[in-house]
C-alpha cells in the first residue's frame, strides 16, 4: 500500500524531470548547465517559467481529475463513473463557453470563474439529487440528461455566437490543455483543488462502507447523508477546477483508478490517493506526448487523452458487461 | 426485561399503495422471531420501517426502549445490526475487510481482530484473504454474516438470510444466528420457508396484507387456519423426529 504510493511518486518526479527536460526546443548539455546554473538565461527561462508550470500544471489537473474519478466510482459503485458522468464537466465548458462568447476572455480569470461557477453549479444539483434518491444509478441518468442539456446549450452559443473568433476559442477551449500556463494560474486553481482533495478524503470511510449496499452503509453509523454529500462536492470542486484550469480533458477520472484498483484490492476508500498520483502520471505523460509528437499544430491535451481514454472506457464498459451476463 | 425493538401499529406507504396497516412485533434478548408470509404481505417493509429506514404514517418503532427517530446514526448503529437483503456487493474486497466493516466504531486493528473472531464463528476463517466477488454464494454469505455479528449489537436484523442458499448453507446460518440468541442477543428473521422457520424460531409473526394475521409459538402461529387463509395451503405444521415441517397443497388443487 504505503509501497505502491512511494512508486508512483518517484514514477511522478522521474517522468516530471523527463518532461521539464524535453520540449519543441532541444538543448545541448552545456544549455542544460546553464539553465541550473543561471535561472534567467534563456534555457533556464524555457526550463523553469515555460516548462516546469505547464508540468506542474499537469500533474495537479491530473490529480485532481483522477481523485474526484476515484470518489465518484466509489460513491456510484460504479467503475465506469467519471466526473463526466455526473455532468460535472459539461456545465463547467457550458460556463467557459459562455465567458468567452460573451466577451469575457480578456478579462484575467473570467473564463476559470465562470467554469467553476457551472461546475459548482451542477454540484448543486447533484447533491439535492443525492439527498433525495439513494440508487446511484439515478444520479447517473440524471448525470447524462445534464451533460447533454449543457451540451446542447453550449452548441446553441456556437449556433447563436455572432463572433467565428469566438467560435473557435469556445473550441480551443473545450479541446483541453495546459498550454502557456504560468504559477499565478496554478495558485488559482490550487485552492478549490486542496478544498475539493479534502473532502474526497474525508469521504473515503463512507465509500468503503458503501461497497454493502446502501442500506447496509445506512445502518453502519456513520453519518452517511454528510459523508456523501462531501464525496460529491469534494469530486465537483476537483473536477470543476480541472476544467476551469485546463479545458475539458475526459477520460482520466476513469484511468487513473482503474490503473490501481488491484493494487489496493479494490478498497474504494485505500484507492483514493494512488488514485490522484496515477492521474497526475497519465496527464504528465499525457502532455510530454502532446508535445513531443511532431504535428503542425500542437495537439490539444483534450484530444490525447479522449484519443487514448475512450478505447479503455470501451473495454471496461466490455468487460463489465461480460460479468454481467455470468 | 425491555424489548430490544418493539414495533406497534406500523403504517407506511410505498408510493401510493399501503404496505404497512398496523403491523407491529416485539422480541426480546435471547429470542429468535422470524417474520413469515406470502410475497408482498410486508415482510421487508416491516423491517425497513421498523429501523427507519423508510418513512412511518403512523406508529411506534423502539430501540431498547428508544424511538428510532431520537436517534443518532451512531447510536442506532450501537443497538442494531442490519442484513438488508439486498447482497450485491460493489467491489471485490477480502473476506477480512469486509467482515471488518462490520465494526466502524473500532480502531482499525481492534476491527479487524473482531472480524477474525466472527469469520471464524460462521466457518469462514479459511476465506480471510479471498475476495468477496470470487466466491460462491454460499461463502459470501458467510462472509456477510461475519459482518452482520461484527456489529456486536444486542439486536440482530437478518431479512431473508437464507435465499440463494443450498440446504447445508441454510441450516448453517440459521443455526449461527441460534448461536447468537443464546449469546444474548435478539434476533430477527424473515423467511419464505414455513418448515425451517417453524424449526428455527422460537416465534414467528406472520403477515398478511401490512396486518399481523397471526402470531406466537410456530405451531400456534402456522394452525391450519392461516396456512389456508394466508398462504392459500391445505395441510397443517406435523412434528417429526427431525423437527417440524409443513406438509401442505395448494388450496383447491
Amino acid at each position: 500500500m504505503r509501497r505502491l504510493e512511494l512508486f508512483l511518486v518517484l514514477g511522478l518526479l522521474a517522468l516530471a524531470a523527463v518532461a521539464v527536460s524535453l520540449g519543441e526546443s532541444q538543448f545541448s548539455a552545456a544549455q542544460y548547465h546553464q539553465a541550473f546554473a543561471d535561472p534567467a538565461s534563456p534555457p533556464g527561462e524555457v526550463l523553469w517559467t515555460i516548462r516546469l508550470p505547464r508540468v506542474l500544471m499537469a500533474a495537479l489537473i491530473g490529480a485532481g481529475l483522477g481523485l474526484a474519478g476515484a470518489t465518484m466510482q466509489g460513491l456510484l459503485r460504479n467503475p465506469l463513473a467519471e466526473p463526466g458522468v455526473l455532468g460535472v464537466s459539461a456545465t463547467a465548458g457550458l460556463g467557459a463557453s459562455l465567458a468567452i462568447a460573451g466577451g469575457l476572455a480578456a478579462l484575467p480569470g473570467a473564463v476559470e470563474a465562470s467554469a467553476l461557477v457551472g461546475a459548482l453549479a451542477a454540484g448543486v444539483v447533484v447533491i439535492g439529487l443525492a439527498a433525495r434518491f439513494r440508487e446511484p444509478e439515478v444520479l447517473i441518468l440524471f448525470g447524462v440528461a445534464l451533460s447533454a442539456f449543457a451540451g446542447a446549450l453550449t452548441a446553441l452559443v456556437f449556433n447563436l455566437s455572432p463572433s467565428p473568433v469566438a467560435t473557435a476559442e469556445v473550441l480551443a477551449w473545450l479541446m483541453g490543455s495546459v498550454e502557456n500556463r504560468d504559477l499565478t494560474d496554478l495558485a488559482r486553481a490550487l485552492g478549490p483543488m486542496i478544498v475539493g482533495a479534502g473532502l474526497c478524503m474525508y469521504a473515503a470511510k463512507g465509500l468503503r462502507m458503501l461497497t454493502l449496499g446502501e442500506e447496509a452503509a445506512q445502518m453502519s453509523g456513520l453519518p452517511m447523508a454528510r459523508l456523501r454529500v462531501a464525496a460529491v462536492a469534494g469530486s465537483a470542486l476537483l473536477a470543476g477546477a480541472a476544467v476551469a484550469a485546463a479545458g475539458v480533458i475526459g477520460f482520466v477520472g476513469l484511468a487513473a483508478p482503474h490503473l490501481v484498483r488491484a493494487a489496493v484490492r479494490d478498497d474504494p476508500g485505500r484507492i483514493l490517493r494512488p488514485s490522484a498520483l496515477a492521474g497526475a502520471l497519465l496527464l504528465v505523460a499525457a502532455d510530454l506526448a502532446a508535445r513531443m509528437i511532431p504535428t503542425e499544430q500542437e495537439l490539444k491535451l483534450g484530444v490525447v487523452t479522449a484519443l487514448f481514454g475512450a478505447p479503455v472506457f470501451a473495454l471496461l464498459a466490455w468487460r463489465a458487461a461480460r460479468s454481467w451476463r455470468a | 426485561m425491555t424489548a430490544a425493538w418493539t414495533l406497534d401499529g406500523l403504517k407506511a406507504q410505498r408510493g401510493k399503495a399501503l404496505v404497512l396497516d398496523g403491523a407491529a412485533l416485539d422480541v426480546s434478548p435471547g429470542e429468535v422471531l422470524g417474520v413469515v408470509g406470502p410475497n408482498g404481505a410486508g415482510k421487508t417493509s416491516l423491517l425497513r420501517a421498523g429501523l427507519g429506514l423508510m418513512p412511518l404514517e403512523a406508529g411506534r418503532a423502539l430501540l431498547s426502549g428508544r424511538p428510532i427517530a431520537e436517534l443518532n446514526p451512531v447510536e442506532r448503529a450501537r443497538l442494531v445490526g442490519y442484513l438488508p437483503q439486498e447482497r450485491r456487493l460493489a467491489w471485490n474486497l477480502p473476506a477480512l475487510e469486509v467482515a471488518a466493516l462490520g465494526a466502524p466504531d473500532l480502531p482499525p486493528g481492534e476491527a479487524l481482530a473482531v472480524a477474525r473472531d466472527r469469520l471464524d464463528r460462521t466457518g469462514a476463517a479459511a476465506l480471510a484473504d479471498r475476495g468477496v466477488l470470487d466466491m460462491s454464494g454460499g461463502e459470501r454469505a458467510r462472509v456477510l454474516l461475519a459482518r452482520l455479528l461484527a456489529t456486536r449489537a444486542p439486536l440482530l436484523v437478518a431479512d431473508e438470510p437464507v435465499a440463494g442458499l443450498d440446504p447445508d448453507a441454510q441450516l448453517l446460518t440459521l443455526e449461527l444466528l441460534r448461536d447468537e440468541a443464546a449469546r444474548g442477543a435478539a434476533v430477527v428473521v424473515t423467511l419464505h420457508d414455513l418448515g425451517l422457520a417453524a424449526r428455527a424460531c422460537d416465534r414467528l409473526v406472520v403477515l398478511d396484507h401490512g396486518r399481523v394475521a397471526a402470531q406466537g409459538a410456530p405451531m400456534k402461529a402456522l394452525s391450519p387456519q392461516v396456512l389456508a387463509e394466508v398462504f392459500r395451503l391445505d395441510g397443517a405444521l406435523v412434528e417429526t423426529p427431525a423437527g417440524l415441517v409443513v406438509v401442505a397443497r395448494r388450496r383447491g388443487a
